[in-house]
């Protein structure tokens, strides 16, 4: 790796990002406005005392979701711009190390995520009174951690489309399943076993694991270590099966 | 004279099989170093796949590919080979000057030097604008600024100057004859004939294999004609006839 080529490639990402200011805008606003769907739709919901409020639970949750949709798709877009632009072939015969290509873009999409958290951590948590006794910061940094995620799964879909048409059709493929099954709408526990099963492997069920336990809890907890643990390995290991895809030498 | 003598890339008995085609055809060859080597055939006769070959890009069937001594595609090549595709490979949503800086930033290139490359095509005025507001010869042109930042010892360009006004052709051969001249070897297809005029050398593809290594002069006495294209085409046609009574 070379901080460099690496440093040169997520700023090259951003300005590409800074020529298309109205997703920048789409980026950043619409998380926000969606979670002000969500607290008005449970707005007049009757709650027994004790039991916490639908917005803290789906909002939350919704915080971490975002940045893992917008960045999948705004990264398979992208890279499969550069593959059938044959900018990425012309990257690939200069001395560039694929690890600095991976990691610049996830570090100029990461950067773009940090912005859209905290945005709507922010707005959920000043406008709209969001109730969590952890730390805030923590559900950034899942937010961060699950656009990284996003990025990946992007990187690596992409080598399997060749249309942007096609590329969006992955959505329904790699996010819908994860949005389904990560707990959102049935508690993982008590799912049909063969579901559960499923959400094990997903990643996004971790990370919406551990904003569970950033609710819960005052301080981190081990669960919580172990569930961003897990989804840095996730985001490791689809690295590196996206890497392979990125070809110096084609048929 | 001397630097003249070494090949800078050494082409033996290259094949290239692409699905059921044979795209490359024992093609056999050697390139001298500070020379323009012009890479002349119909569309579809395997310019491309050849040049991919020198770059290193393109998987081959069998044979060698060499270049400055080492198996193209090495990483120590990748600071020495530019690469120019036929159709401009930049950021579209990007300015010049930021595409340039980025493809010089891959070899440690600063920004005086992506000027130097943006002023060497005849941007130097546009730098700032959006590349994909440009148009399509400025395009081309941008494309070929990315290559020319990392001051390349092998430039290899594919159909440079297509699309390109006669004026504007005319200063980028001179700028090729300057490169030369510095010792750079460079590699330019093109299928406009009197642009082989300009090269030392000419490769004569058709379908896949290689007609004839020669030079302009050379040309002209084979097809018995002063014109260049006139000239190939005797020799294509020589080809087709002589291939049919071998038949």
């Amino acid at each position: 790796m070379n901080p460099s080529m690496l440093g040169a490639t997520a700023a090259r990402v951003l300005r590409q990002l800074r020529a298309d200011p109205r997703s920048i805008a789409l980026i950043l606003v619409v998380p926000a406005v969606l979670l002000a769907f969500v607290y008005y739709l449970f707005e007049n919901e009757t709650l027994p005392p004790g039991v916490p409020r639908t917005f803290d639970r789906v909002g939350l949750m919704m915080l971490a979701i975002f940045p893992f949709v917008v960045m999948f798709l705004v990264t398979s877009i992208t890279m499969l711009r550069e593959r059938t632009s044959g900018t990425l072939e012309r990257l690939l015969t200069t001395p560039i190390h694929k690890a600095d290509l991976l990691f610049g873009y996830a570090l100029a999409f990461s950067i773009m995520a940090a912005l859209q958290s905290l945005f709507a951590t922010a707005v959920a948590y000043w406008v709209f009174g969001m109730d969590i006794r952890g730390n805030p910061g923590w559900v950034v940094v899942v937010a961060v951690l699950n656009s990284v995620l996003g990025v990946a799964l992007g990187l690596l879909c992409s080598a399997f489309a060749r249309t942007e048409f096609q590329a969006v059709q992955f959505m329904p493929v790699v996010v819908i399943p994860q949005i389904l099954l990560c707990g959102l709408f049935v508690p993982r526990d008590q799912m049909n076993p063969i579901l559960e099963l499923i959400s094990n492997v997903l990643p996004l069920s971790y990370s919406v694991d551990a904003l569970q336990e950033i609710a819960a809890h005052a301080t981190s907890t081990a669960t919580m270590t172990a569930d961003l643990l897990v989804m840095v390995g996730f985001v490791l290991a689809v690295l590196l099966l996206a890497s392979p895809t990125l070809r110096r030498r084609t048929p | 004279m001397g630097r003249h003598t070494v090949p800078s890339v050494e082409v033996r008995a290259l094949h290239v099989l692409r699905g059921k085609t044979m795209v490359l055809n024992d093609v056999d060859f050697s390139i001298p170093t500070g020379r323009i080597t012009g890479l002349l055939g119909p569309s579809g006769s395997g310019k491309t796949t050849l040049m991919r070959a020198i770059v290193g890009v393109q998987r081959v069937t069998s044979g060698s590919v060499q270049v400055l001594n080492k198996a193209a595609g090495s990483p120590e090549l990748r600071h020495e080979v530019g690469y120019v595709t036929q159709a401009p490979s930049v950021y579209r949503d990007l300015s010049v000057e930021d595409n340039v800086r980025y493809f010089g930033a891959m070899h440690g290139r600063n920004r005086a030097q992506a000027r130097e490359a943006i002023d060497a095509v005849g941007l130097g005025t546009l730098a700032k604008r959006r590349t994909a507001d440009l148009s399509g010869g400025q395009f081309s042109r941008v494309s070929l600024a990315c290559a020319l930042v990392s001051e390349p010892r092998l430039l290899v360009l594919d159909e440079p100057t297509v699309g390109l006004d006669p004026v504007l052709r005319a200063e980028l051969w001179e700028r090729f004859a300057r490169l030369a001249a510095g010792g750079t070897t460079l590699i330019i297809s093109s299928h406009v004939m009197e642009e082989a005029s300009h090269c030392d050398t000419l490769l004569l593809l058709r379908a896949g294999r290689l007609l004839a290594r020669l030079t302009p002069d050379e040309l002209r006495v084979r097809g018995a004609t002063e014109d260049l294209e006139l000239a190939f085409l005797h020799m294509i046609q020589a080809d087709i006839a002589g291939r049919r009574g071998a038949a």
